[in-house]
């Protein structure tokens, strides 16, 4: 291959509007599906809708302190409270009192003990929300308190674990790093996250005939909630439904804890016959719900001199909160990019996962893998210092595809030409080599402030790693008038998904965009939906969607081929537009007939993804269907004196293969570019010795601002075609670009690097100025090892 | 009580309200009472900016448009103005040029902080003078977008404003500004009766008389502090006195030797005033809370409220400032630093309302440095501030100043390191670091989901050697981190070792 057609399409980007793709909708740099709706404050979430006759509110209450048993519960003064129509605890829960997934460690309300600070003992039903937020201050609860296991050390202490330990990779580690010419050794602290969703948690309930239950959720699970609201009140699955049309974000944070206030909402909807909204207000949102997990890595390597790794252990203590959620995937998740880009020939990745009274810890963009990466580029880091090496050129030797491409769980990555290739564009266009020489004799000059540079690749694996999870279904009807409606079992959030999977049933069924109307997701509908997440939802929704419009196509294709004597291959559908052999018929009237002639005009599509056959008891198989690559080089500047940061510029290039829409991409790029940044920099959660978060608002938790992106941004678009058969030969773009962020992480590193270049810095997440300056004291501290 | 009822225009048509709760808040107004949901509700802290509406109001003979946070604005506070909101800027199928901006960049994704950041793009628009990155990131200080990463925000906001700024409001501002000047009338507002009431008076002769009548009401000016008491605190404030309509506490006065700000000045109109006393100033001020909050919050509020993490303390000790205490008509005068006794201790009496601060200018050989630490750059409260006003004479150091906020209950002046520096040569690095040290002598901060006490004391010592340095002659490009920094910064060496 041409050194010009290594990138497909070139570095394109601040401009997608400019792109034209071949033919359609597909591949076309489209807006969102409710962009004009969003600017007009005419798109209606939740809390937005009319409120139903009859509508009541409903307000938790919580446990005061995070750990011991509850030895008074009294709500009298509650239910005396102005307002309140109905007080709720436990004993009302009609079905089982869990809402897990599974594991059975999860109270809708929590009875005898309590798990974590604010976990929600009772509800308040009341006839306004305001009056059910002040009735819910009047209780009385008294608890017998005990000391609660809070960081991950007392968990860790005490062999506290919400689920068995787990490693795969070698077994025995330590001949292999016995045997490496140079050894290193270190340890890490890597925060949580808070979503912060701009819509906060919020689910209304209806009660319908009979003993029937509809939910309307913001939630990236409906299914998730409608099994749960059935189990908790003992009805038949099939009489809960549940309705998404849009989510004010989620990145996770509504993948299993959108679940529990739907079911409350429900719960209390089953009490008093009457519609019941909740909407939590965000101090309870960021106390009561699940963050990303905060860990502890511990490391060892063994590399030669030239800074290529022979061996390595990573151990991760990763804190799950009080129940299991969804740290068995996130931390399994995580494992499996402790490699990230690298060929590790002798590698041991292990986990433990720890129990604390803290809340429980989720799913959050990325899903443990962002932390994996953060610590093997660490690792890349130390290394290059302790061999003396450009960080990049540690990164390249040790780069899969030259000496190996087997990772440590046994699936062989084939797509690594694409990551290489991608690094060596990435280079270029930041003017990595020059910068690195511009930036060495600034910090030569410059006492205060340094200037610090990184260059880190992302390999992302696309696939639930719960095999049975990548499935997905769609529906579609066709009307009269040629309309079409389109549901599939996918949730819209910002990201898109609606928009994509509608531009591929317009063009698989020839009709322009607005003749498609892309229904709510709903249950009954498609059931039995996966959550939308693992950055699959346009592969699996996509499609599933492209499945049912080819059935509803071809039926229409045999019927017209029947009907006007011609073969199927002479019809074509395209523009409003059905050519038969020499006709051309409007698709409305091609509807019509089929109509007429008793062809069914709804299809359901089904997708489930090949190749996949992970086990994990066996620590082998084929977890990802295919992987995506990235990079990012940022520069930063540090002040060594306050540790006050900045990033000056960053440079792009992610894999998004044949992206079905550049446009909707490249938001998803840049996105979630700088909500890594801030995991990585300024976004802090802090808990206290008695569990209680600290960090419970804006006020106190600072996510990034217009100010705090690079004013040089420049993202590129690496549109090579999957090599797997992926919906249009696209990939994934949800979680990879995250950890583009991580750039910025090391570069900050590099800056602190400076101040003693064979040191090590020991850095840990999230890098605040705090931090930073522990740090630059570490450097210059004499005889101690960094890392 | 005598007075009006509340006014305000909205949607062309006078609004009067002549019964409500004192303590609504437009947003609680806008989506209980008037089923008007395009404004959203995310933090209700006035932190996130997803309830941004306009209040357009007449001032000095223009019409100025001011995003507030709806969440933590009291619906009373809106007499006066001109209630603007995200469902009114299309006209039918026609959206405003800032929506059509937004659409045509790709800057929505989940939507639900877009109609605050229209509304605060819209007050951009309305603006005088280019806009460019760093205009529009600070217009955007108190938008929080969790999905787009703000790029697409940022180029949409520069495109829109780099043509024509004409729409349809300034094509009707003649009209309007007639409209409001009239609802700028001089008439008290009350509305409700002696036990539940929201009060607006014109004149401080009223407001004494109002807080003499009623001892237990609540002033409030901006309402930045007491929002949050309604919203996080379910708060019931049954009297609430706004000091807003109040014109004499809203004046400012350039003296030859001081600046006199009014108690109810806001921050954002006092911003050019105080960048011309330094321009140190104006950089503390530019990361004042958020656009939206700097148009609400004002200079009384924040002195009075007395957190001890307010950036605006610490800089007027530095000053040297002197605030001016009304009661029963009676002034006093006291030195701002006296004001603060201990942590939510004040030296203000029952019945006592601060009219305005008195800040001396700096005369001769006076050099003021003021250095915010936080761990985000806009719209973040500091770990710590440090204000330094340090007099030179021949070199040496006559007297210094050195006031910190974050450092202890309260804002306050390290007298250890002051007394240190009396005398000692500017140039010297040594004296830099000596005098650091001495801040273990004058405080002993606290840790807390801020900061570590280790670090506020690193941070305290590390501001003020630079500070010290930048006085020596240290261009401040080289110990500073700017928010809009260059990459092609130039390096600066001759500072202190670290």
């Amino acid at each position: 291959m041409s050194e010009t057609s290594q990138s497909p399409d070139g570095p394109v980007t601040r401009s997608p509007l400019q792109e034209v793709g071949p033919k359609g909708h597909v591949h076309q740099p489209l807006p969102h599906d409710s962009a004009a709706s969003h600017v007009r404050g005419a798109a209606p979430y939740l809390d937005d809708l009319r409120a139903p006759s009859g509508l009541l509110h409903l307000a938790v209450g919580g446990s005061p302190v995070a750990c011991g048993r509850i030895t008074r519960l009294d709500l009298v003064k509650v239910e005396q409270a102005e307002g309140v129509v109905a007080v709720l605890t436990s004993n009302d829960i009609p079905g089982r009192n869990d809402i897990s997934l599974g594991h059975g460690d999860e109270p809708l309300l929590g009875s005898q003990t309590v798990m974590f600070f604010g976990q929600p003992l009772f509800v308040v039903v009341a006839k306004t929300r305001d009056l059910a937020r002040r009735a819910a201050r009047l209780a009385v609860i008294e608890i017998d308190a005990e000391t609660p296991l809070v960081t991950i050390e007392q968990a860790e202490q005490q062999g506290s674990k919400v689920l068995p330990d787990y490693h795969f990779g070698v077994e025995d580690n330590a001949p292999p790093l016995a045997l490496a010419d140079l050894r290193l050794s270190g340890q890490q602290r890597i925060g949580g996250q808070e979503h912060f969703y701009l819509e906060g948690q919020i689910a209304m309930a209806v009660p319908g005939e009979g003993r029937e239950m509809q939910l309307i959720s913001s939630t990236q699970h409906p299914a998730e909630v409608q099994h749960c609201v059935a189990r908790v009140l003992d009805l038949p699955e099939a009489l809960v439904s549940c309705e998404v049309r849009r989510l004010g974000g989620g990145f996770g944070g509504k993948e299993t804890q959108a679940t529990q206030w739907a079911a409350l909402a429900a719960l209390a909807a089953h009490h008093t016959g009457r519609p019941c909204k909740i909407r939590l207000d965000r101090d309870e949102d960021f106390v009561l719900t699940g963050k990303r997990h905060d860990a502890r890595v511990d490391w060892e390597v063994g590399y030669s001199a030239n800074g290529q790794i022979s061996a390595i252990d990573l151990n991760f203590w990763v804190r799950c909160g009080c129940s299991a959620d969804l740290s068995q995937g996130a931390v399994d998740r995580m494992m499996f990019h402790a490699d990230n880009a690298y060929f590790l020939p002798s590698a041991r990745i292990g986990s433990q996962r720890l129990r604390t009274h803290t809340v429980s810890n989720t799913a959050f963009r990325g899903f443990g893998a962002p932390k994996a990466v953060l610590a093997i580029e660490t690792v890349m880091q130390a290394v290059a210092a302790k061999t003396g090496q450009d960080p990049l050129d540690v990164r390249k030797v040790n780069f899969y595809g030259h000496n190996g491409t087997l990772t440590p769980y046994g699936m062989q990555v084939e797509s690594s030409v694409t990551g290489r290739r991608i690094i060596e564009q990435l280079e270029k266009t930041s003017d990595y080599r020059a910068k690195r020489q511009e930036i060495a004799r600034f910090n030569a000059q410059s006492t205060i402030l340094k200037k610090g540079l990184a260059l880190t690749p992302v390999k992302f694996g696309v696939s639930f790693t719960q095999t049975h999870l990548n499935q997905a279904g769609a529906l579609i009807h066709l009307y009269p008038d040629g309309s079409v409606h389109l549901a599939h079992g996918g949730t819209e959030m910002g990201q898109g998904l609606f928009q994509k999977v509608a531009q591929i049933v317009a063009d698989e069924l020839g009709v322009p965009l607005a003749a498609i109307h892309h229904a709510a997701t709903r249950t009954d509908k498609v059931p039995n939906a996966s959550p939308t997440a693992a950055s699959a939802s346009s592969d699996l929704n996509g499609m599933a969607a492209r499945n049912a419009a080819l059935t509803i196509r071809s039926r229409l294709a045999t019927f017209l081929s029947e009907k006007f004597s011609c073969s199927t291959v002479e019809i074509q559908f395209a523009h409003g537009q059905v050519r038969v052999g020499e006709e051309t018929l409007s698709f409305a009237d091609v509807v019509r007939m089929a109509y007429q002639a008793r062809i069914q005009l709804s299809a359901t599509g089904f997708y489930k993804t090949p190749k996949l056959d992970w086990d994990r008891t066996r620590k082998s198989g084929r977890p990802f269907y295919y992987f995506v690559w990235g990079a990012a080089c940022s520069e930063v500047v540090v002040d060594t004196m306050t540790g006050e940061n900045k990033v000056l510029r960053t440079d792009i290039v992610q894999d998004v293969g044949h992206s079905l829409n550049p446009a909707l991409d490249l938001g998803q790029i840049e996105g979630g570019f700088v909500q890594g940044l801030g995991w990585l920099t300024t976004e802090e959660l802090v808990y206290d010795q008695h569990g209680r978060l600290r960090t419970h608002a804006p006020s106190t938790y600072k996510i990034p601002l217009a100010s705090d992106v690079p004013d040089q941004f420049n993202v590129a678009l690496w549109k090579e075609p999957n090599d797997e058969a992926t919906i249009y030969r696209s990939k994934g773009v949800g979680e990879p670009p995250l950890m583009l962020a991580v750039s910025v992480f090391c570069a900050l590193m590099d800056a602190i690097g400076s101040l003693a270049p064979s040191k090590p810095v020991h850095l840990d997440a999230p890098a605040t100025p705090e931090a930073i300056l522990r740090a630059v004291d570490a450097m210059t501290r004499p005889n101690e090892e960094g890392s | 009580m005598a007075g009006r009822g509340l006014r305000f225009l909205r949607r062309g048509r006078l609004v009067e309200i002549e019964a409500f709760d004192p303590h609504t808040t437009i947003l609680d107004w806008l989506r209980l009472e008037e089923g008007a949901t395009g404004t959203k509700e995310g933090c209700a802290e006035g932190d996130c900016g997803a309830c941004t509406v306009i209040l357009a109001r007449h001032h000095s003979g223009q019409l100025v448009y001011h995003p507030v946070n709806a969440c933590i604005h009291l619906l009373g506070q809106l007499d006066g103005a001109e209630l603007i909101t995200i469902e009114d800027l299309a006209q039918g199928a026609m959206l405003h040029p800032v929506q059509e901006a937004l659409v045509s960049h790709h800057a929505s994704q989940c939507g639900f902080c877009t109609p605050g950041v229209v509304m605060s793009l819209f007050a951009l628009y309305h603006q005088e003078g280019p806009v460019d990155r760093a205009k529009a990131q600070a217009a955007l200080s108190g938008n929080l977008c969790r999905c787009t990463g703000y790029r697409p925000i940022l180029d949409a906001a520069v495109s829109v404003c780099a043509g024509e700024r004409l729409d349809r409001f300034t094509e009707t501002e003649p009209v309007s500004l007639q409209v409001l000047a009239a609802l700028d009338d001089e008439e008290d507002v009350f509305v409700g009766d002696a036990q539940r009431f929201f009060a607006a008076p014109r004149s401080e002769a009223m407001l004494s008389a109002l807080i003499e009548r009623f001892p237990e009401a609540r002033l409030v000016a901006g309402a930045t502090d007491v929002g949050l008491w309604i919203t996080k605190e379910l708060r019931i404030l049954p009297q609430v006195i706004w000091l807003g309509r109040v014109r004499s506490l809203g004046q400012i006065v350039q003296g030859v030797d001081r600046l006199v700000l009014g108690a109810s000045v806001p921050l954002a109109e006092a911003i050019p005033y105080l960048s011309r006393l330094d321009p140190d100033f104006e950089s503390l001020m530019q990361r004042f809370g958020s656009e939206q909050i700097r148009h609400v919050g004002t200079i009384g509020g924040n002195l009075a409220n007395a957190s001890p993490v307010g950036d605006l303390a610490p800089a007027l000790i530095a000053m040297g400032a002197v605030l001016e205490l009304v009661k029963a008509g009676e002034a006093r005068a006291l030195p701002l630093q006296d004001f603060f006794k201990a942590y939510g201790q004040q030296d203000r009496q029952a019945g006592e309302y601060v009219r305005a601060v008195h800040i001396p200018r700096l005369s001769e050989g006076m050099h003021f440095r003021a250095l915010k630490i936080s761990k985000r750059f806009d719209d973040d409260i500091s770990s710590v501030t440090g204000a330094f006003c340090v007099t030179l004479e021949h070199g040496l150091i006559a007297e210094a100043r050195l006031a910190y906020g974050g450092m202890a209950g309260i804002a306050k002046r390290a007298s250890h390191a002051e007394a240190f520096l009396k005398g000692q040569p500017i140039g010297s690095a040594a004296t830099w670091k000596q005098a650091a040290d001495r801040l273990t002598e004058d405080f002993s901060p606290l840790s807390d989901h801020r900061a570590s006490a280790h670090y506020r004391m690193q941070a305290a010592r590390g501001i003020l050697i630079k500070a010290l340095a930048e006085i020596a002659g240290l261009p401040a490009a080289s110990t500073r981190i700017h928010p809009r920094m260059a990459t092609d910064l130039e390096p600066q060496g001759g500072g202190p070792d670290v």
